[in-house]
Formats: structure tokens, C-alpha cells, sequence
């Protein structure tokens, strides 16, 4: 007897016909499970979404008025002949990987993942399967990330050499995620942090689901400069060299990403400094959770998937790559 | 290593020019000579030979790092940079090292010496003890091209700000045939020995481009005129009975042009003269017959009879051995006319004209006709300028033409590399033959960093095969093609070659039906080459 796998990959996503929902689609479905809230993940126009709990409130934040039920961590949930439940992927708070099992069959669907404990997000746990489905945005043994701590006393050195000059850092990092595990990090022993909006409504998403985050300053029309002294100002990158970032007189400015591992991305940006900090996992991370998922098939998406999925079949696996509508964070989308 | 690596990493970290030019100068004042002296080698493109070679090194770090060779030669090029790859591709380093940069260099000259596997042992050993910044660094001492955004002239201006010294006499001093071997730091940039070396250029002055229209630069008689010419600028040094050409890159080019060592005969000793180097059979040649000549170090009978070199001669900066560059550009211009005054028409060092004008509508129409007499444009001198160093604006002004342009479709994408690793940026354009598109240049420059984004995309959505790191593209887009000339090309399946080929237009408004054929770029070959 033959049976549909337990997922398939169809030109609108993720698609489990046993449970006859998506997993992450890019065009409207009737059902769409989200892994979490990124742009490239959680997109409009679906009928209904179901996400975690902490997901929820940024998905409504950026997505308006949508029909959303939550499910917490671990939480086992029927849906048609599939039992589905979420597990913390590390990404960013809230964020999922799903696991799927028909017919005891297991597949899970990692969305974006890391494992290296970030104080914010649940951290990643492995989840044991027949089928993963993982990303490689990172799939290269090029990328090799530090311990945050070591990354996070990087930036507060160069916020302290910044004022020094008499410079204002303006450390530039996406509006969900990067930026709070950057405030995390940050030593407001040194001084006030101003905030980009894109930056503070995430933070006041967060804080109002119980999020601890430190204090921020949100910049307004107001703002000066001068009012503030020793700041730093976090931003999204879209917001440099902008007329906004004038406000804040002569500027050192960073970007906290894994691509700044390069030097050419570094030099292309024109940023003074690069952080290297990643909310995807390196190349160690990716291959660790392969091996603890305990996987025999690997289906590989958004990243350097041909080239990881060449290297998992080296190692005895069976791995495939995943076609997909969007590369994931590509370094592109990534400068732009 | 560790200081050269906070040197450089200052240097990286900063957009800054001044703040790179402090650090560099703020290193010359504190490191170890023997550091400083190589340092000043490695900003002015002089290397230790490589010991080993990239193929080896490739190899090698994929076997350090425990991981197949193919996993690294996919990295590479997602990197951009081979020493980069390396540092990156290898675990962190297991020991440390407090070795200076001459200890590294030092030991790398030394691996010429020995067999390949103890070559190998050294290589490993050192990347095991660098960490990642000094390992890449290490890494350029082999594979050269140590280009890190210190150009030579912002080393000299931090050696100038470390030294006291005038940085024109600096420049001078770095200029010729040395090597940290043949050398000192003291000698090189400290003692007062003027002209020890015979060799020694003086450092080429070089023109901007005119973009304005040339009323902007005052009265016409203020100016003189002459063709721009398609050569290689070059320098003629005699002194002590011999002779050196220079080119522009600071390439000696002696042995190239073997035509120019009976200049000799006719000159007197203690002569430098600034001019073009041309293929010549009478008036210049196309620059592809002199293009077969640059890349031979030594010249077949052959080809020194179907593209025999002379120099075009347009300034005087030594006379009798007396520096004449701070003389104003007419009283040398004069002292070089009554120079080559008599010499013979077979001689290899001929004078290159100037023109006449009275005013600049009439130096306009004799700019079009360049092209007639195998000319880029012209060159516009002030007559009262001195010989400056380097780049400098005010003075001299290159008026070019217009570029020829046409309009073509891109057919292949291929990534670039190090700055431009992970953009889409060299392309093949074609043209229209019948239904069918001819390849007939490739083109890398011209675009925006925004466009090359926007058309990087694109490309990934549209591939249509890929060869290796080339990807055909569903023929969408035109651009504009600029270039400066047209040859004839039996290489090429188009039947012509075009000299500095640019994107000068994204031409988003243009289908591609209405893109130029292979039958208009023969036209142009028929009226322009």
C-alpha cells in the first residue's frame, strides 16, 4: 500500500494532506501553521494561523487583524489524521519547530533555529524524527559563531571607544529578535539606549507579554541628541544614512549579523564595525541538530542548499534539497 | 604578528581614510624596523616570492580542517577571497604565537628552499598558532595581493606624517627596483644619499578626466594641447650608461621593449623622459598589436618586426641629471623639443605633438577627429604647471571622447569576488544575429552597488543553466555598452574585441527586440577600427 508522505512540497509551501494545513506558506491557504514571525515565515492572507503563544503577539503586531489560535510548547493537537505539536526552535522568542507524525511517521518542520541559548528565546531542544526539514542559511564551515557574551562585550567595548572619540554608535540589527538579544547584551552601565520605532514596538510587544528587556529611550521628533549623553542608538538597518540617523551628530556605526563573518559583506556595508552574531545557527549547529534529530532524511530549504545537502549525503544521510519560493536570508536581502 | 594584525585591524574597521592613514602611522613609529621596512615592501606591491601555491594551500586547509576538498572550493567563492577562506575554513588555532611579520615572511622565504612536505608541516604548523586575523594575513604574505585598502599613496602619506619628510621625496624614494633584501628602512627612507639608484623613476603625474566643458579652465592661451594617445605611459631613465623603462603600474619594463635600448645612441647620459609606449609602423597602431607585446617577457624576432615600439615622448623631468620638474611644463616642453630635435627618423624616441589652437571651439573639433589618428582624446596641459606627484586636479586634464556605445542583452552572470563575492557582477552581453543572440563581450563595472543587488536578485530567479559559476539567463535586459575601441577578433564567435567594455546604462526601458545587431557592431568595426 502506498501512502502520501507525511509532507509534501508544493508551489504554496509546506503542505501535510493528513492534516490538510501548511507549514510556513508564501501564498494564501485555509490553514497555516507559522514557525514564527519573520517576514519570510508569517505572511498575510492566510484564513487561519495557528502559532505559539509567545509568537502571537508580534504576528498580530505586523499582520493586523488575523484569525490566530496559539498552542503552547509541547502541546499535542489533532488536526485531521496528524498529531502536531511545537518545540523551541531558539530563534527568536516564540519561535517553533513543528513536528508532524501520521501513522507514526515523524517529520519536523525546524523554520529558523540556533542552539546556542540567547537568555530570551526558549532555548532549542532536538526533536527526535524520521524526517527533518531543516535550514542552511549558515550551511557553510565558514561560518563559526562565538559565545554571545564574548560578541556582546565586542560591542560594548567599541560603544565605550565610540564616546571616546566623540562619536554616537548606531549599532544596526533586525527589529525582531536581533535587537532585543542585542539590548540583552548591551552594558547600560555605560549609558542610555536609544531606540529606532521598528525596534521599540517590537520591544513594547515583548515587554507587554512578560519579556524582560532593559530600559529603552525611544527616539521621537523631539529627540536630542545632546539630551542623551553616552548613548547608544539601535537600529534597523534601513534606518542608516537616513535623515534620521543625522540627528545623532557624528556616528561609528555597526551591524550585528552573521554575514559580517565576512569581510567582503563587511567592506560592502561601509559600516566602521561588524558584529558577528547570528540568530540562525553555524555550520557546528547545523550538523549537531541533524545528528540529535536522529533523522535518516534530510530535506534541506532556505540557505546553501545544494551545497549542505551535498555534504549530508557525504555523511551518510539521505538529504534533498527543498525548492522554494524565497532563499531564506540570503546575503541580499540581507544588506538591503 | 599580533601587531601587524592590530594594525590591520584598525585599518579594516575604519571607512576613514584619515583614521587608517593615523594607525599606518602611528605603526611606523613603533614597530621594529625590519617590520616597518616590509610593511612599506607590501603597501608598494612588493612581495616574498610565493612558496607555495594555491592549489597546495587549497588542499591543505581542506585536509586541516577534516573536510573534503570540493566543501572548500564551494566556500571559496561565497568568501571571495582565498586567504580569507582558508583562515575562516580551518578550526581556531590550538597554540599562540608572538612572532613578528618578518619571522612569518622570513620563514615563508625560507619554504622555496625545501621539499614539499616539510613545506607542508610549516604551513599547517603556522596556521595552528595564528589566530584568525594574523592566519589571513599570513595567508596574503602567500598568495599576494595585499590589497587592504591602504593604497600605496596612503602609505607614503602615513610615512610622511611618522618621518617628517616631505611625502613627494618619499614617494620618489619608494619608487624603482628595491626589495627589503637589497635595502634598509634607514637606507631606504632615512639616509641622505639623493639618486643612489640609478633606477629610480620619478613618481608619474597623472590627470583627472575633464567633465566639464573646457571653458571652465580660463583663457585658451593658458593651456597647451596634445593627443591623448592608447599606449602604456611610460618612463625612459638614462643614467650610468644604461637604460630603464618604467611603466605607470611601476613595472620595470626593460627587457619588454627591447627597441628602446638603442635611445642610448642618441640621447645623452642623465635623460628621463615621460612619454607613451606605442606600437609604430610609421603613426600608432592599433593598441592590440601593442597588447601582444605586454605580456612577453622576452620579444620574438617576429613580433618586434609586426609591432616594433617606440616612445612618444611628451616631457623632460631629467636633463643632464638635474631634476626639472619643478620647471613649468612649457620651458620643459621646450627643452625636450630641442632634444629630440635631430634625431633620426629610424630612432625609437620620437616627439609627440602638440596642437596649435586659438580657441577651445577649435580644439573641440580637432578632439572629434581623434579617433582618425588612432587617439582616446586629448590631454590638456596647463604651460605654466610643474610636474606634480600622483593624481593631483588643477593642472593637467585628460578630454577624452565620448565612448562608442551599444545596446546588448545579458546572456550569462557570473559572481565576482572579494568586495563583490555573493553579487552577481561580471557578465556576457550578446547582440542580435538573425533569432539568434551572439556573445560578444563580457563587462564588470558601470553599475551601482544598488543595481548590481537589484539585477543580483534577479538573476537567481531567472537562471536558466548553470556551467560551473556561470548561470545563463533568460535574455531579458539591455544595457548600454560603452567602450573606447573596436578590433577585429578571429578569437571571438562575434569576429571583433572591444577595448574597456562598461555597463553605462541600464537600459530598463528597452525590450529586448530592440537591441543592436551583430551587423551594427561590424559597421562600427568598418568606421572606428
Amino acid at each position: 500500500m502506498t501512502r502520501d508522505p507525511v509532507l509534501i512540497f508544493t508551489d504554496k509551501g509546506i503542505y501535510c494532506p493528513a492534516g490538510d494545513f501548511y507549514i510556513d506558506p508564501w501564498r494564501p491557504v485555509n490553514r497555516a501553521l507559522i514557525t514564527h514571525g519573520h517576514a519570510d515565515h508569517a505572511r498575510p492572507g492566510h484564513a487561519r494561523y495557528l502559532a505559539t503563544g509567545i509568537a502571537a503577539p508580534v504576528m498580530r503586531h505586523r499582520l493586523g487583524d488575523i484569525s490566530i489560535e496559539t498552542v503552547p510548547y509541547g502541546a499535542k493537537l489533532t488536526l485531521g489524521m496528524a498529531t502536531v505539536s511545537f518545540h523551541p526552535a531558539g530563534h527568536v522568542p516564540g519561535s517553533a519547530q513543528i513536528r508532524v507524525e501520521v501513522g507514526g511517521e515523524i517529520w519536523v518542520v525546524s523554520g529558523d533555529y540556533k542552539l546556542e541559548d540567547d537568555g530570551l528565546s526558549t532555548p532549542f531542544e532536538p526533536v527526535r524524527c524520521h524526517a527533518f526539514v531543516t535550514e542552511s542559511t549558515f550551511g557553510l564551515p565558514v561560518f563559526r559563531w562565538r559565545p554571545q557574551a564574548q560578541v556582546g562585550a565586542e560591542i560594548n567595548a567599541w560603544w565605550r571607544s565610540s564616546l571616546a572619540e566623540g562619536r554616537t554608535p548606531m549599532l544596526g540589527a533586525y527589529a525582531l529578535g536581533k535587537a532585543q538579544r542585542l539590548l540583552s547584551l548591551l552594558d547600560t552601565g555605560i549609558g542610555p539606549v536609544l531606540t529606532h520605532g521598528a525596534v521599540e514596538n517590537t520591544n513594547r510587544v515583548m515587554r507587554s507579554q512578560g519579556i524582560t528587556l532593559p530600559d529603552t529611550v525611544p527616539v521621537t521628533a523631539d529627540t536630542r541628541i545632546a539630551d542623551h549623553p553616552g548613548a547608544l542608538v539601535l537600529a534597523t538597518p534601513s534606518a542608516f544614512g537616513s535623515a534620521w540617523a543625522r540627528k545623532f551628530g557624528k556616528l561609528s556605526t555597526g551591524f550585528a549579523s552573521g554575514w559580517m563573518q565576512l569581510r567582503g559583506v563587511r567592506r560592502r556595508r561601509a559600516a566602521d564595525r561588524g558584529f558577528v552574531i547570528s540568530d540562525h545557527a553555524d555550520w557546528d549547529g547545523l550538523n549537531r541538530a541533524i545528528k540529535e534529530s536522529q533523522a535518516e532524511n534530510i530535506y534541506v530549504t532556505h540557505g546553501y542548499t545544494d551545497i549542505f545537502t551535498r555534504w549530508l549525503n557525504t555523511q551518510d544521510l539521505e538529504a534533498h534539497v527543498v525548492p522554494t519560493e524565497f532563499d531564506g536570508e540570503t546575503l541580499d536581502e540581507a544588506e538591503a | 604578528m599580533k601587531e601587524f594584525a592590530r594594525l590591520f585591524t584598525r585599518i579594516d574597521q575604519s571607512t576613514k581614510t584619515n583614521v587608517k592613514v593615523a594607525a599606518l602611522a602611528a605603526y611606523f613609529a613603533s614597530a621594529p624596523e625590519a617590520d616597518r621596512l616590509w610593511t612599506v615592501a607590501l603597501f608598494s606591491g612588493r612581495r616574498p616570492k610565493r612558496a607555495v601555491t594555491t592549489t597546495r594551500l587549497r588542499e591543505w586547509a581542506a585536509e586541516a580542517a577534516g573536510y573534503p576538498l570540493w566543501l572548500f572550493e564551494e566556500a571559496y567563492p561565497i568568501v571571495g577571497d582565498l586567504a580569507e577562506t582558508i583562515a575562516l575554513f580551518l578550526p581556531p588555532a590550538q597554540t599562540d604565537s608572538d612572532h613578528g611579520l618578518t619571522h612569518w615572511i622570513n620563514m615563508l622565504r625560507g619554504l622555496s628552499e625545501v621539499e614539499e612536505p616539510r613545506r607542508k608541516l610549516a604551513v599547517l604548523a603556522a596556521w595552528d598558532e595564528l589566530d584568525a586575523t594574523s592566519r589571513f594575513l599570513f595567508n596574503k604574505l602567500i598568495t599576494g595581493g595585499f590589497r587592504i585598502g591602504i593604497s600605496q599613496k596612503l602609505m607614503t602619506r602615513a610615512l610622511a606624517q611618522a618621518t617628517g619628510k616631505d611625502e613627494a621625496e618619499l614617494a620618489h624614494r619608494l619608487m624603482g627596483d628595491w626589495s627589503p633584501d637589497t635595502t634598509t628602512y634607514n637606507a631606504l627612507i632615512e639616509a641622505e644619499v639623493p639618486g643612489a639608484d640609478a633606477s629610480r623613476p620619478y613618481p608619474f603625474y597623472l590627470a583627472y578626466g575633464l567633465e566639464d566643458a573646457p571653458e571652465t579652465l580660463g583663457a585658451p592661451n593658458a593651456w597647451r594641447a596634445e593627443w591623448k594617445w592608447d599606449g602604456i605611459r611610460g618612463q625612459l631613465i638614462l643614467r650610468g650608461g644604461t637604460h630603464y623603462v618604467w611603466s605607470r603600474g611601476e613595472e620595470l619594463m626593460t627587457d619588454r621593449f627591447p627597441e628602446l635600448a638603442r635611445a642610448l645612441d642618441f640621447l645623452p647620459d642623465g635623460t628621463v623622459l615621460d612619454g607613451e609606449i606605442l606600437a609604430w609602423d610609421g603613426a600608432p597602431m592599433p593598441f592590440n598589436a601593442l597588447q601582444k607585446r605586454i605580456g612577453r617577457k622576452s620579444v620574438p624576432k617576429s613580433l618586434l618586426r609586426a609591432a616594433p615600439v617606440i616612445l612618444y615622448a611628451y616631457d623632460l623631468l631629467e636633463d643632464a641629471g638635474a631634476d626639472l620638474r619643478a620647471l613649468p611644463f612649457g620651458m620643459r616642453r621646450a627643452r625636450l623639443q630641442a632634444l629630440l630635435a635631430d634625431l633620426p627618423k629610424d630612432a625609437p624616441v620620437r616627439l609627440s605633438p602638440q596642437l596649435p589652437f586659438e580657441d577651445w571651439a577649435t580644439l573641440a573639433l580637432a578632439r572629434s577627429t581623434a579617433r582618425e589618428v588612432r587617439a582616446e582624446g586629448l590631454m590638456l596641459k596647463r604651460a605654466d604647471s610643474p610636474y606634480l606627484a600622483g593624481r593631483k586636479k588643477g593642472d593637467w586634464w585628460k578630454w577624452k571622447l565620448d565612448p562608442l556605445t551599444i545596446d546588448a542583452v545579458m546572456i550569462y552572470a557570473q559572481q565576482g569576488q572579494g568586495r563583490r563575492a555573493n553579487l552577481f557582477t561580471d557578465f556576457t552581453f550578446a547582440v542580435w544575429q538573425g533569432n539568434e543572440l551572439i556573445p560578444f563581450t563580457k563587462a564588470y563595472s558601470g553599475l551601482t552597488d544598488a543595481e548590481f543587488r537589484q539585477i543580483t536578485a534577479w538573476v537567481r530567479k531567472n537562471t536558466q543553466h548553470r556551467f560551473g559559476p556561470v548561470r545563463q539567463v533568460t535574455p531579458a535586459h539591455v544595457f548600454e555598452i560603452a567602450f573606447e575601441g573596436i578590433h577585429e577578433s578571429p578569437r571571438h564567435k562575434s569576429g571583433v574585441a572591444l577595448r574597456f567594455p562598461r555597463m553605462s546604462r541600464w537600459r530598463q526601458d528597452k525590450p529586448v527586440q530592440e537591441a543592436n545587431t551583430l551587423e551594427d557592431l561590424k559597421e562600427m568595426l568598418r568606421s572606428f577600427g
